[in-house]
């Protein structure tokens, strides 16, 4: 086996909560630094925290890490380590050829200046020589797509067409390590298309790859494992499905298991536990569910909001509430418990969901939403997603009779 | 796959230790950031340059104002007997005129470091490119501005029909220097200056009061303690001599030149040193 491209032993980062503070820490950091003492750095002063704790992970040619947490989890913080931006306060970190970072697309642009003079500006910061930028000028203005505007001052420009030519300027690049994080959260569908080729592309070449995001369906499309982080803990998956799965437990602290559970901490009113029966249907079954609730006040005239989705099909399959069927539901102080019931479903042999939501009169506060995970299992000789009843009839024009099909079948 | 195998791959580390503990990987880094930086450094003064005059009316005349409306006032001053100035040894507006010009193109050096460094914190806290290149382009920067004001000068010295001697050639190198100990003086505040906002309004601050300390409008005095204007502040020496070079073809104080140039050297060198180490501590706190 060969040598990682990057290499993280045990790296641990402290920032500090106050500005006075933090800056009179600089000052004395400083002191240490060129004095050459090894100041205390593995100790937490007043107001410091830690951003990132004992992280260490390993990452050959080829290898796309991805790095998701909620925000405010260290994940910028440990790309600017592994850049070199920052130094580490314990650990070590060791990385090995040309890295490049997609992080700040359009560094040093300067706002008066013209799209094409900032492409050569940006292009030494990110040290590419002027030569190669001569002979790559056209490709690089063809690449950014914004042919109109590459003669007017980038201040003109939208935070999108920025990207766009910083990112046509950095495309150009064949790093070792690619830093990316969070670029494609700016730019459009075509953008973001470009994007994610140029990172399957250098992948493919042998490049190492740190991919920050919260998209969960770029991590994982693109990586072969995932650092899950939050402000407190780590864990490092081969698993991308389960990595996920824990992001998401971060990120919504109400997931349970696969239950999608949001109680609001609406006054008056409780809900304490959910009954579903059965969570696999056949076709022409109904999806039963009880809520049980505890109200100090009553609640009239609420909202019960259902709708279920379909694997493959976009949108709702099904939306409704109880006001669409003329009924006012009222859920009387006391404790008590909500039946609904969705009779006859016709969706065939597919992974659904089913959206429950409670509001008070007229909308006005949500109190209450699940996503409960279903699955349909009747499997009939049909493709579609649903099948609804079709009656199908032959007519003999010799004859006067009429008849269903079935019947007809047997002639 | 590429087919360059890892192993040849230039390897970095980053660790907690200080990095004046491995001087001589530090040096070399050093060196080695300044030879890569001159491009970076270049492109970086071309852009600060075309800004800053595209976006400007007067433009060019900037470059000029200061120095020339503060001589004007002292011209004035001094033709009223308001402000009683001895012997200057040649044309008192002469002697002003180039006087604040030379101090102008000082006081530049002394802001452009910290100016370029502050206005670069976005980029520093997000690429990794080499930090020599702040400083080159606030020496290119400064440069430009000298340039500048040498037409200034040369409109100057022609009026005031000034013959120039071959040795005033040396006044080129005497302000040079003064430029370097103005970079110097500015590159030395910088780090601290990235950290507090103090720091620049006491250089602020200083230029004015050092205008004053500093025997631009006035001759060098003589007499104890005042003398040490001339001799003790590490400006007079260069500005001195550059005047009295471009305008007689003399050199004054040339022992504390000798001495400041010696002393420059070795602190501009603590300085770039100071500046490096300190990097990566500022870029931590100055960003969100």
């Amino acid at each position: 086996m060969s040598l990682p491209l990057i290499e993280v032993q045990g790296v641990s980062k402290k920032f500090c909560r106050s500005l006075k503070r933090s800056i009179w820490y600089g000052l004395r950091d400083l002191g240490g630094e060129v004095l050459g003492r090894g100041s205390d750095r593995s100790t937490l002063r007043r107001d410091e925290f830690w951003a990132v704790r004992d992280t260490a992970f390993e990452l050959y040619p080829g290898e796309t890490l991805g790095l998701i947490g909620p925000n405010g989890a260290g994940k910028t913080t440990l790309l600017r380590i592994l850049h070199g931006l920052i130094t580490p306060d314990e650990g070590r970190v060791t990385v090995r050829g040309r890295m490049q970072a997609l992080i700040a697309l359009g560094a040093g642009f300067s706002p008066v200046l013209t799209g094409r003079e900032n492409i050569y500006v940006n292009a030494a910061i990110l040290g590419i020589p002027r030569r190669d930028v001569d002979s790559r000028l056209d490709e690089i203005v063809d690449f950014a797509g914004i042919p109109d505007f590459i003669d007017s001052p980038v201040q003109n420009y939208s935070s999108g067409m920025t990207v766009r030519l910083g990112f046509a300027v950095a495309a150009h690049l064949e790093p070792d390590i690619l830093l990316v994080d969070e670029v494609l959260a700016v730019g459009d569908e075509g953008f973001q298309v470009k994007c994610l080729n140029k990172i399957g592309e250098l992948k493919a070449s042998g490049t190492a790859i740190v991919l920050v995001s919260h998209n969960t369906h770029t991590v994982s499309t693109y990586c072969d494992r995932v650092l899950v982080k939050s402000a407190r803990e780590h864990e490092l998956f081969t698993d991308i499905a389960a990595g996920v799965r824990a992001y998401k437990r971060l990120v919504h602290p109400g997931l349970d298991g696969d239950i999608e559970k949001h109680c609001s901490a609406a006054p008056g009113i409780e809900f304490m536990q959910v009954d579903i029966p059965r969570t696999e249907m056949g076709l022409g079954e109904e999806f039963r569910l009880r809520l049980y609730y505890r109200a100090t006040t009553a609640c009239e005239d609420v909202e019960i909001d259902i709708a279920l989705r379909v694997a493959g099909e976009a949108g709702w399959h099904y939306q409704a509430t109880n006001r669409t069927f003329g009924k006012r539901v009222d859920l009387p102080a006391g404790e008590g418990w909500l039946d609904i019931t969705v009779h006859d479903l016709r969706v065939v042999h597919t992974d659904g969901q089913f959206a429950v939501a409670v509001w008070r009169r007229d909308r006005s506060e949500l109190l209450f939403w699940w996503r409960i995970p279903v699955r349909f299992t009747a499997a009939l000789r049909c493709s579609g997603a649903n099948l609804y009843p079709t009656t199908f009839r032959t007519h003999l024009s010799s004859s006067e009779q009429v008849s269903d099909a079935g019947h007809v079948a047997s002639r | 796959m590429r087919s360059r195998s890892v192993e040849s791959l230039p390897t970095a580390t980053f660790t907690p230790a200080s990095q004046v503990r491995s001087p001589v990987s530090l040096v070399t880094s050093m060196l080695a950031d300044l030879v890569a930086s001159r491009e970076l450094a270049w492109r970086l003064a071309v852009r600060d340059i075309s800004a800053q005059y595209r976006q400007s009316i007067l433009g060019v005349l900037w470059a000029f104002m200061p120095s020339l409306l503060s001589a004007l006032l002292f011209i004035v001053l001094h033709q009223k007997n308001v402000v009683n100035i001895p012997d200057v040894g040649m044309a008192y507006p002469l002697f002003v005129l180039v006087g604040t010009t030379l101090w102008q193109i000082f006081a530049e050096a002394v802001a452009a470091p910290l100016r370029v460094v502050t206005g670069a914190s976005a980029i520093l806290a997000k690429v990794s490119f080499p930090r020599e290149a702040l400083i080159l382009s606030a020496l290119y920067q400064t440069l430009f501005g000298f340039f500048v004001k040498a037409v200034l000068l040369a409109g100057v010295l022609l009026y005031f029909g000034t013959m120039l001697k071959p040795q005033s050639m040396l006044a080129l190198v005497t302000i040079l220097l003064l430029i370097w100990l103005g970079i110097v003086i500015g590159l030395a505040l910088t780090p601290v200056g990235m950290l507090v906002a103090d720091v620049s309004q006491i250089i602020t601050l200083g230029l004015q009061l050092g205008f004053f300390l500093t025997p631009v409008v006035y001759p060098a005095p003589e007499s104890f303690p005042y003398s040490m204007l001339a001799t003790w502040n590490p400006v007079s020496p260069y500005l001195l001599s550059s005047r009295t070079l471009l305008v007689q073809g003399t050199v004054e104080h040339m022992t504390p030149m000798v001495v400041v140039t010696v002393c420059l050297l070795g602190s501009s060198f603590l300085t770039w040193l100071l500046y490096r180490v300190s990097m990566p501590i500022i870029i931590e706190r100055i960003s969100a």
